[in-house]
C-alpha cells in the first residue's frame, strides 16, 4: 500500500536546490495579455524546474498558456503580452566540468537574453512554413545564423557546417539550394530542427513541432530528434496538446490548464496514476488502439473563457469531484510523494483532509489499474450487435486503489 | 485467412456486411484533377482517387482513414457531390445517380456534409436561429413550426438549454459547440447519410470525444449512415463499425474496425498503426526512415505502396493488386494475400502470412 506523503500546503513548494542539475528554473511566472482590468491572465503563477538532460513535456489544450509560457521565458512575447511577475533563471553550462553561469532571462537588459537565445536556448516553432523566410534558400538561412553567431567561421566552414547540419536531420546537401516552398512539410520541420541545433544549444524548446504532420513523418522526426539528443545531450522542452505522444517521449510531464500547471509528474506516474481530475479526464480522452472498445466520455463542458475565469479552481465547473471549496478558494500546488516519486498537484482533493476518489489515488501496485478501470466500464460488443449508447454508461472506478493516508 | 480470391470482382463490396442494401454506394469511383506543370505547359493529371468502392449502411459508421493526400477528403466530396467524379458510379438506395449534373434538393435532403473547420463553416454574421432556419425553409418545412424545429435540433445535438443557444452568434460558442451547430444544420433536412470530414480534428482534445459520442448516438438512436473521414486511426477504431484505409488515392484495406486495427493485413495499415502514439505499449519500436507518400501525378507502377513496402515482391512493381479477401468482411489490396504470388515470389512470404504480422 502506498502512502501519499503530504508535504506542505500552506507555503509554495520549496525552491529546489540550485544544483548542477538544473538548467532552467521558473518561479511564480505570470503573463498577461493587455493591462489593467481587461487583462487576460494567460499564465498565472507558474513554477517549473527543468533538469539538465531531461525531456520535459508540457501538455495542454489551446488557450492553456503553454506556448505563452515559453515565449515569455525566451522573450519572444509580442504585444500586448506582458510579463507581470516572476523569475526565470537559466543555468548555462557549456560542458560538464564548468560551474553553471546564472542568466536572468527576464532581465531588463535585452543583451542578456540575446547572449543566450539561439546559441544556448533554441526554439522550434510549429509552423515551419511561416518560420522560414521564403525568399532565402535553406543554405542561406543556415549561413545567416552561423555568420551572426560564429564570426570566426569563414564562408567555406559555414557551408560545410550547413551541409553537416542537414545531414544530421537526414536531408542531403543538395537541398541547400532549395527554397522552403520546395520542401515537404516534414522536410521543412527537419530544417527547423537543423537551424535550432546549429549553435549547439543546451536547451531546445519545441512548440508543437509535429502537430501539422502525418503520423508516420511525425514518428520519423521524433526518432531523429531523440537520436540527436542522445548525441549532443541537450535538454528538451516539448509542448503539445497530444498527451499520448508525450507519455512515450517525455521524462517529466507538466499538464497546464487555464494558464496554470495543475499536475507535474514523471511521465509514467502521470499516465499510470494521475492525481488531478483534469489529467485523468485528458488521459481518458484518447481512444486506445487495442483491447476491447470501451465507451469514453472525455471531459464535460469546454475550457474556460480566459476573460471570465471561474473563481477558485479554474477546473471546478468541469470537474466531476468538485466540492464547495473548489469554487471559492484556489488550491495550492501540493507536493506529493508516492511510489512513483515526487509530484506536484494543484487540487483540494489531494490535501489529506479529503477522501480521494479511487481513480485519483492509484498506487504503484495497481500500475495498470487506470486502464483496467476504464476497461471494465463498458465492453462494447463487436461489430454485429448494436452498441449501447456510449454516454449512458458510468465510468467504473478502480477497486484496486487504496485508501490515502496523510 | 488464406481464403484468397476473386481478383477482379470488387471485393470491397462483398467485404462490407452483406444483408441490408446500402443507402449510399460508390462503385469504382475516380477523381482526376487536371494540372498544368510549369515546364512546357504540359498538362498532367492528379489521380486523387481511383477505384474507390464503398457502401454506407443504415445505422453504421464507416471510417475512411489516411494521411494527407490519400484522397480521403476527395471521397467525402464525391459522395456529397460537391465535385464530379471522373469515372465510376454512385447509387442512392440502389438507384444509379446521374453525376453529370449538380445534385438537386432531393439528393441534398438525403446526403449531408459536415466540414472540418467549424470556425469557417458557420457564417459569423448570422445567429444560430438563422443558420438552422435556412435548411428548414429551403427544404419546405412548415414555417409556423420552425422555432420549435430549431429547438429540437439543438436538443438533438445536446446544446442545452436550447432556448439560450438559439440566439447566439458563432463567436459566442466554443469549437465543440460550433461543430454541434454544424451537425444540427446537416440534420435539419432529416438526411439518411451524414458525411463528416475530419469533424473533430480542429477541436480541443477534451471535447473531441463529446462530438464523436454524438455521432455514435445519431447512428444508434436514429439509424443514420455515417461516413467518418479522419487521419486518426485510434478515433476511427473508437467510433466506426467499418474502417477503410486509403493510400495515395486508393483503398488498400477495409474491414470491421477492430479487425483492421488488431490484425491489419496491409503493410501500409501496419505502418500507420505502428507510427500512431500508443502509451499503453510502452516505448515504441523504432520505425526508422520509411519514406513519404508518392506523387499522385506520376504514381509508382503496380502497387502504389511498393517503394515503401518492406515486403515488396517483383509482382508489386508490375501489377496493381486487387482487393483480396483476408477474412470475414475483411479485404486487403496486397499481393501477400494472393496464394500464388505470395508463395511463388518470396520464400519468406509464406512464413509472414502464417504469423499474420509481417512487420519487422
Amino acid at each position: 500500500m502506498s502512502r501519499l506523503e503530504f508535504v506542505d500546503a500552506s507555503i509554495p513548494t520549496p525552491r529546489p536546490e540550485k544544483s548542477n542539475n538544473t538548467v532552467l528554473d521558473i518561479r511564480g511566472l505570470s503573463v498577461d495579455y493587455g493591462i489593467g482590468l481587461g487583462a487576460v491572465h494567460a499564465v498565472a503563477n507558474v513554477d517549473l524546474t527543468v533538469r539538465r538532460g531531461e525531456v520535459l513535456g508540457i501538455a495542454g489544450e489551446s488557450g492553456s498558456g503553454k506556448s505563452t509560457l515559453v515565449y515569455a521565458i525566451t522573450r519572444l512575447l509580442r504585444d500586448p503580452g506582458v510579463i507581470v511577475a516572476g523569475d526565470a533563471t537559466f543555468y548555462s553550462r557549456p560542458d560538464a566540468q564548468s560551474t553553471p553561469r546564472t542568466v536572468d532571462l527576464l532581465s531588463d537588459d535585452k543583451s542578456v537574453i540575446r547572449s543566450v537565445r539561439w546559441s544556448e536556448i533554441a526554439v522550434v516553432f510549429q509552423s515551419a512554413l511561416h518560420a522560414l523566410n521564403p525568399v532565402f534558400t535553406i543554405g542561406r538561412l543556415i549561413d545567416d545564423v552561423l555568420a551572426a553567431h560564429e564570426p570566426s567561421m569563414n564562408k567555406q566552414q559555414r557551408r560545410d557546417r550547413a551541409a553537416e547540419l542537414l545531414d544530421m536531420v537526414g536531408i542531403t546537401a543538395d537541398r541547400l539550394r532549395s527554397y522552403p516552398h520546395e520542401l515537404s512539410g516534414g522536410m521543412r520541420q527537419r530544417v527547423m530542427i537543423a537551424l535550432s541545433i546549429a549553435l549547439n544549444p543546451q536547451l531546445l524548446i519545441m512548440d508543437e513541432p509535429t502537430t501539422a504532420l502525418d503520423v508516420v513523418i511525425q514518428r520519423e522526426i521524433l526518432e531523429q530528434l531523440m537520436d540527436l539528443r542522445d548525441r549532443f545531450g541537450f535538454t528538451v522542452i516539448f509542448i503539445t496538446h497530444d498527451l499520448s505522444l508525450l507519455i512515450e517521449l517525455a521524462d517529466t510531464i507538466a499538464v497546464m490548464y487555464a494558464g496554470e500547471i495543475v499536475e507535474r509528474a514523471p511521465a509514467q506516474a502521470l499516465f499510470r496514476a494521475p492525481r488531478h481530475p483534469y489529467t485523468y479526464g485528458l488521459l481518458n480522452s484518447f481512444p486506445v488502439l487495442h483491447g476491447p472498445r470501451i465507451a469514453m466520455t472525455g471531459i464535460k463542458g469546454s475550457p474556460p473563457d480566459m476573460r471570465n475565469m471561474p473563481h477558485g479552481c479554474p477546473f471546478h465547473p468541469r470537474c466531476a469531484h468538485a466540492m464547495p471549496e473548489c469554487s471559492t478558494e484556489h488550491p495550492p500546488l501540493l507536493r506529493l510523494r508516492d511510489a512513483f516519486g515526487d509530484r506536484d498537484v494543484s487540487c483540494w482533493l489531494q490535501d489529506s483532509a479529503h477522501a480521494v476518489p479511487p481513480e485519483l489515488a492509484l498506487d504503484g501496485a495497481s500500475a495498470s489499474a487506470r486502464v483496467a478501470a476504464a476497461t471494465t466500464a463498458n465492453v462494447a460488443p463487436t461489430t454485429d450487435a448494436p452498441r449501447p449508447h456510449p454516454e449512458s454508461t458510468t465510468p467504473a472506478h478502480a477497486d484496486t486503489a487504496t485508501e490515502v493516508t496523510a | 485467412m488464406s481464403e484468397s480470391t476473386v481478383p477482379d470482382a470488387p471485393a470491397i463490396r462483398q467485404a462490407v456486411e452483406a444483408g441490408a442494401p446500402p443507402i449510399l454506394e460508390a462503385v469504382d469511383l475516380a477523381k482526376h484533377y487536371r494540372v498544368r506543370t510549369k515546364r512546357f505547359s504540359r498538362s498532367g493529371v492528379v489521380r486523387a482517387a481511383e477505384d474507390v468502392s464503398l457502401a454506407l449502411h443504415r445505422g453504421r459508421v464507416t471510417a475512411v482513414v489516411g494521411e494527407s493526400g490519400s484522397g480521403k477528403s476527395t471521397v467525402s466530396r464525391l459522395l456529397a457531390r460537391t465535385t464530379r467524379p471522373t469515372a465510376g458510379e454512385l447509387r442512392l438506395n440502389g438507384v444509379p445517380i446521374d453525376t453529370r449534373h449538380a445534385p438537386g434538393r432531393d439528393y441534398r435532403a438525403q446526403v449531408q456534409l459536415v466540414l472540418q473547420d467549424p470556425f469557417a463553416s458557420l457564417n459569423p454574421v448570422h445567429d444560430v436561429r438563422y443558420i438552422l432556419s435556412r435548411p428548414l425553409k429551403i427544404h419546405g418545412y412548415a414555417a409556423d413550426d420552425i422555432e420549435e424545429s430549431i429547438l429540437s435540433l439543438l436538443r438533438r445535438v445536446a446544446l442545452e438549454p436550447a432556448e439560450q443557444f438559439i440566439d447566439k452568434y458563432p463567436h459566442e460558442l466554443s469549437g465543440g459547440q460550433r461543430q454541434r451547430v454544424a451537425i444540427a444544420r446537416a440534420l435539419a433536412v432529416a438526411p439518411k447519410v451524414l458525411l463528416a470530414d475530419e469533424p473533430v480534428s480542429m477541436l480541443d482534445v477534451s471535447i473531441r470525444l463529446g462530438v464523436l459520442n454524438l455521432l455514435a448516438d445519431l447512428r444508434d438512436r436514429e439509424g443514420l449512415a455515417i461516413l467518418y473521414v479522419t487521419h486518426d486511426i485510434a478515433s476511427a477504431r473508437y467510433l466506426a463499425d467499418t474502417i477503410v484505409v486509403m493510400y495515395a488515392g486508393r483503398i488498400v484495406e477495409s474491414g470491421p474496425a477492430e479487425r483492421v486495427t488488431d490484425e491489419p493485413s496491409h503493410p501500409y495499415t501496419q505502418l500507420l498503426l505502428s507510427a500512431a502514439p500508443d502509451p499503453d505499449a510502452g516505448r515504441p519500436e523504432r520505425l526508422g526512415e520509411r519514406g513519404a507518400p508518392p506523387s499522385l501525378v506520376a504514381p509508382p507502377s503496380g502497387c502504389r505502396f511498393h517503394p515503401r513496402c518492406p515486403f515488396a515482391m517483383p509482382v508489386c512493381l508490375d501489377r496493381q493488386p486487387p482487393m483480396l479477401t483476408t477474412g470475414r468482411a475483411h479485404a486487403s489490396a496486397c499481393w501477400l494475400h494472393d496464394r500464388d504470388t505470395a508463395y511463388a515470389a518470396t520464400p519468406s512470404g509464406a512464413a509472414e502470412r502464417e504469423t499474420g504480422a509481417p512487420m519487422s
